[in-house]
């Protein structure tokens, strides 16, 4: 069997694979949110009980738990999310239109600075390995590993735009100036776990037989590094990318809410917190299968570049 | 061939380590002799211990109680004359006595969540790798399933339908974090039970279970006690996100996450609201990492470069 047609039918079996998963994301998140106590029409006003039935009637929420559950997925199935319990004259998927577009630019900006920079920090401290450039760049990871996102922010805010006033506190026009900091403070415990793991995978590689053939055979330093040492100490930090993907969007949630952007996350706490099911589903259901790809998508990229993989041999 | 304690002849490894071998030390003796060599992750066990005594011993001494509201001096800057060393917040409490207090429960959901991680990562990874097979494939699945899903989103679904209680916090971040402990445990699991101590108790006719209990979770104490300690800052960054957004611990109860999301409210105004409960936070966190960093280092020897 050739190496293309193993790679297609593992593609394709990877990608039946993810069925399960999709399934049971959706499945845990319905029955969660219905077990959850109180109702989205429970407000501080005493609805009458007509009215409340008459809600509940509309929204289906009168009926057996199973067949809503069954009407849920096939909602689903033609990517209908359904009409928000608070935001009365949207639906799910306008909601989440409207606001994953500013989601997607400040995690995809994000995540592009982590990988520049968490990469050429890791491969910095490696070369220097043991020296004090190498502790300070690690000990400045590790704080970025350990500060959380949220206790950054508020600083960056009162620094940068509240004493010296050079970037908004806030808010989203689609300027620059306003992508600065949400950007910056999202990606920081990201490019932390990128430096320190290209560091580790840098020193292994550079004590490898082959990165010693190379220097034996006289190659400049830089070469050595760039053609044979890079690509297999960059591999760790691509299957890291789906992980990284994970904790980006959880960070999201709250950099949103700190610099009141109108992404995903935002919504996702207000309708958490107003127990609007449908939109609080909707979210997880997008994020997750957001996830559930870029996974996928990361293990092709990583097969694709790991010579050590290959898919015409049974496993 | 054995050596005898007066035999003049030493050993130059001996002597380079300045051990007697025929003293003997454990390998538990030596990770922890490599534990001392790493001054970061000494220097990080000794400020960690200073601030887990103060969370407990603080509030007993401070003369505030964390609810008292001051109303002679609210948002009032750190200060000796005023009593409040620390500062207080926009309705007159004590910053210093309500951060410690605060620290009691991030520290205390930390340790349970972990210990219940552990419980179900343990178990889970040792069933999974002892017995292999069909078994080990269906149970590693389901991890991997479980995996691909937005864990925090499901912490937040689960304190939604536990209506915040506080034990309930534990368990649930507890039980959406073992999955990375029992990909570990399982790996470690399936290299150890073919080594011969386990083949040898089989031959004896331990059953499965014993062999499990006696031989094989023993053995996985060195990459459990690293994981833990990387996981206990994990949850409490988790319990802090959470309280953050609101979602977490309730008033009139605390904790850092909650008292950081308070003071990111005034800090304009207060600027100490925010930096006392979030030095603490951060510095408890680095060093919990230090610490486990320097337990992997010296726990596990072929990771070290």
């Amino acid at each position: 069997m050739t190496q293309d047609s193993g790679m297609l039918k593992h593609t394709l079996r990877r990608l039946l694979g993810l069925l399960p998963t999709l399934l049971m994301l959706i499945t845990v998140t319905f029955f969660m949110m219905r077990m959850a106590p109180g109702g989205p029409f429970d407000s501080e006003k005493l609805l009458p009980a007509e009215i409340e039935a008459n809600l509940n009637a509309k929204y289906h929420l009168d009926e057996p738990l199973l067949r809503q559950y069954f009407r849920y997925m096939g909602q689903i199935a033609v990517l209908d999310f359904g009409p928000s319990f608070q935001y009365k004259d949207w639906s799910v998927n306008e909601l989440i239109a409207q606001s994953y577009p500013v989601s997607l630019t400040v995690g995809g900006l994000a995540m592009l600075l982590a990988f520049v920079l968490g990469t050429t920090l890791g491969i910095a401290a490696a070369l220097r390995q043991n020296t004090r450039v190498d502790y300070s760049l690690m000990g400045i990871a590790m704080l970025g590993i350990s500060v959380p996102n949220f206790v950054i922010a508020p600083i960056l805010i009162l620094l940068l735009a509240v004493y010296a006033g050079w970037l908004p506190a806030g808010g989203w026009d689609w300027g620059i100036a306003s992508m600065v900091l949400p950007v910056v403070t999202l990606a920081l415990p990201v490019t932390a776990y990128i430096a320190r793991l290209t560091r580790g995978s840098m020193i292994e590689v550079l004590h490898s037989n082959f990165i010693r053939t190379a220097r034996a055979k006289g190659l400049p330093e830089s070469v050595v590094i760039r053609r044979h040492a890079l690509k297999p100490a960059i591999l760790p930090v691509i299957s890291f990318m789906g992980p990284a993907t994970a904790g980006l969007i959880s960070g999201s949630v709250v950099i949103e809410r700190i610099f009141s952007l109108p992404g995903l996350g935002s919504y996702f706490v207000t309708g958490a917190l107003n127990r609007d099911y449908t939109l609080v589903m909707g979210v997880v259901i997008f994020y997750g299968v957001l996830i559930i790809l870029l996974n996928f998508l990361v293990d092709l990229i990583y097969a694709w570049l790991n010579p050590k993989i290959r898919y015409d041999e049974k496993y | 061939m054995t050596k005898s304690t007066d035999s003049p002849v030493i050993d130059p490894f001996e002597a380079a380590l300045g051990v007697h071998a025929d003293k003997g030390r454990s390998p538990w003796e030596d990770a922890w002799h490599r534990l001392l060599k790493n001054r970061a992750a000494v220097y990080s066990a000794f400020i960690m211990g200073t601030i887990i005594l103060l969370v407990l011993l603080g509030p007993l001494v401070v003369s505030w109680e964390s609810d008292f509201t001051d109303w002679d001096f609210t948002s009032s800057p750190p200060s000796f004359s005023s009593g409040h060393w620390l500062g207080t917040d926009a309705v007159g409490r004590d910053i210093l006595v309500r951060t410690l207090e605060g620290g009691r429960i991030s520290l205390l959901v930390g340790l349970v969540a972990t210990l219940v991680s552990l419980i179900i990562g343990v178990g889970y990874g040792a069933i999974a790798g002892y017995f292999g097979g069909t078994a080990d494939r269906i149970m590693m699945r389901i991890v991997d399933i479980i995996y691909a899903l937005p864990f925090l989103f499901f912490v937040i679904l689960l304190m939604m339908v536990f209506e915040r209680n506080i034990v309930l916090i534990f368990v649930a971040i507890g039980a959406v974090n073992w999955l990375d402990m029992a990909r570990i445990v399982r790996g470690q699991t399936l290299s150890i039970k073919n080594m011969e101590f386990v083949e040898a108790a089989r031959s004896c006719g331990v059953a499965p279970w014993g062999i499990i209990q006696r031989h094989i979770i023993p053995n996985l104490m060195g990459v459990v006690i690293v994981y833990v300690t990387l996981t206990i800052p994990q949850i409490i960054l988790v319990e802090s996100f959470l309280s953050f957004l609101g979602l977490g611990v309730q008033e009139p109860m605390s904790s850092w996450g909650a008292l950081v999301s308070d003071g990111a409210q005034d800090m304009e105004s207060a600027p100490w609201t925010l930096i006392v409960p979030a030095v603490f936070l951060t510095v408890t966190l680095y060093c919990f990492n230090y610490i486990g960093d320097g337990l992997r280092d010296a726990l596990d020897p072929k990771d070290r470069l």
